[in-house]
């Protein structure tokens, strides 16, 4: 265990809400590549596994917990891949809030590989969400690659929310979804780049079982000269419900590439894809004004709505 | 009070200059209730948009309280009190009534009550509407309500509404004019309300009638109402005839 300071504090309120490095429930605060506090409960185990680095999380079955797993990196040059595989009991409602926050004020890049694996049970709730965020006067780049797996049993809900909220110079972000008979997934993303960062994002929503539903919200923002990249793709391989919508407002000279795919190998996959890149609608921005807001305030203002 | 000193606003297009406003000079008395109407087309939201500086006049002069504000910013006329409700509101994605109505408002934090209030006045139950985003899923008749509900959230000086009855219901606009004759009969706000309908102009101290960039006419309601309906035929030859078969 290792001493939490007053960087490390910060990272981790505005990644996972914590105070003081503290919160109610289970929780594993990783830094630096090793675990700075631990709290397990009842009816949440947090082990560390022994073959490669991360942990495994299980919530008992018919549990109503909450989980805090963040990551902060605040050592310049630091590179880890970490493995986190949570199972979550039948008919259990839990809430996770993970994270990663990057205090780069070195030379090198620092870079953060978080491979999540979910294991939901039947019927089980799982809300989870995910903040990216980066920061440091520093050179060295701030990476993050995450990948997300899902295995959604009969019944089971996943509602996964995951936001870069700034800083993270380059990120590649894979996810993948497999639903089982009457399972929902509704998975939004949130994203914000500037500077000269890029974003990809793939992501794969498998509904294989029958009644299965899934959803994909993606909200971006591209300012300056920064790069996206979005591939939400969902497949209907059952009587299926799948919807995916991609808005994005591009700023200054940045790219936008917004690629939704739908693909359905059943007669009743019912599957809808939307997407929309655009400016700041001019009307949008005078009406703000006309409440008296700044021609900047009206801006901001937008956008932290839009990313809401 | 309002004055408007010889504004002038051209448009270039395909067929060259065209005058929207020609020389157009007129008063509100503060705390008046006046209407613009006249045919579409006339010049009547282009002289609204001068005042909330929404456009900029080629030439002429917008003078409020006193302070010439023809070159002012939006911003810093919204800031002086004057507010402008859109013919056609834009909608936001991920800001909620409730939001909307708090940026609005002069007050740091606006009360539920109070937010409960200003929809209440224009037709809609706040319980329904506070925590929805202003965005494609509500209908044109609620955002246009939720835009009057933003101005009277601001607590103006000087209200501007383009249209305010355009795409609301029957029992909505009955509400709306009740709320637009209760605010004037307070008298605590100038208003000025561009609007076709004989309701709203019998509401009106004073009625302006702008018809291809100028002020055709002028007067009380009882004085103009008349006029407008016989001239609602216009110039063309063929409506006559075609009442006439």
């Amino acid at each position: 265990m290792s001493e939490l300071n007053s960087v490390d504090t910060a990272l981790l309120e505005v990644i996972a809400g914590m105070k003081n490095g503290k919160a109610e429930g289970a929780y594993n605060i990783r830094k630096d590549s090793g675990c700075a506090d631990r709290v397990n409960t009842e009816n949440v185990v947090i082990t560390s596994k022994t073959d490669k680095p991360g942990i495994d999380i299980t919530f008992a079955p018919g549990c109503k917990d909450t989980c805090h797993i963040p990551v902060i990196i605040t050592e310049s040059g630091l590179r880890e891949t970490v493995y986190n595989d949570f199972y979550v009991g039948e008919g259990a409602d839990v809430l996770i809030i993970a994270g990663c926050g990057i205090h780069n004020c070195g030379e090198d890049a620092s870079e953060h590989d978080g491979i999540h694996a979910f294991h939901i049970g039947r019927n089980a709730r799982v809300k989870y969400v995910e903040k990216h965020y980066g920061e440091g006067d520093g050179l060295g780049e701030n990476i993050m690659n995450p990948t997300t797996i899902a295995y959604l049993e009969e019944g089971a809900f996943l509602q996964m929310e995951t936001s870069q909220i700034a800083g993270i110079d380059s990120t590649r972000r894979e996810t993948r979804v497999e639903c089982g008979k009457g399972a929902e997934v509704v998975v939004t993303e949130r994203l914000l780049t500037h500077g000269k960062q890029h974003a990809d994002s793939d992501m794969t929503i498998l509904l294989n079982g029958e009644d299965s539903k899934g959803r994909v919200i993606s909200r971006s923002v591209a300012q300056d000269e920064s790069v996206q990249v979005f591939r939400p793709v969902v497949e209907g391989n059952a009587k299926c419900f799948g919807h995916v919508q991609c808005d994005s407002i591009i700023m200054g000279n940045a790219k936008i590439s917004s690629v939704p795919a739908i693909t359905a190998n059943d007669l009743d996959a019912q599957l809808i894809h939307e997407a929309a890149i655009g400016r700041i609608a001019g009307d949008q921005l005078l009406k703000l004004e006309t409440l008296g807001l700044t021609p900047e305030e009206a801006e901001d203002r937008i956008l932290k709505g839009f990313l809401a | 009070m309002l004055e408007l000193r010889d504004l002038c606003f051209s448009v270039d297009d395909e067929a060259g200059a065209q005058d929207i406003l020609n020389h157009i000079s007129l008063t509100v008395p503060e705390n008046s209730l006046t209407v613009f109407t006249g045919p579409n087309g006339g010049g009547k939201t282009t002289l609204a948009k001068i005042i909330m500086g929404l456009k900029e006049p080629d030439s002429g002069t917008v003078i409020w309280n006193g302070t010439d504000i023809t070159h002012m910013s939006i911003t810093d006329r919204a800031r002086l009190g004057i507010s402008y409700g859109f013919q056609q509101p834009p909608r936001f994605k991920g800001i909620k009534v409730r939001d909307l109505l708090g940026i609005a408002s002069p007050k740091k934090l606006l009360s539920k009550k109070d937010a409960c209030s200003f929809l209440t006045q224009v037709g809609l139950c706040a319980n329904d509407y506070l925590n929805r985003e202003v965005d494609a899923s509500l209908s044109g008749g609620e955002v246009k309500r939720i835009e009057i509900a933003t101005i009277l959230a601001r607590e103006p000086a000087l209200m501007i509404l383009d249209e305010p009855e355009a795409g609301i219901d029957l029992w909505s606009f009955t509400r709306l004019t009740e709320t637009f004759e209760e605010i004037h009969r307070r008298g605590s706000c100038t208003m000025i309300i561009i609007s076709h309908q004989e309701r709203i102009i019998s509401l009106a101290d004073n009625v302006i009638v702008v018809d291809r960039g100028v002020v055709a006419r002028q007067g009380t309601a009882a004085e103009i109402l008349p006029s407008i309906v016989s001239g609602t035929t216009g110039d063309c030859p063929m409506i006559g005839k075609e009442e006439e078969r």
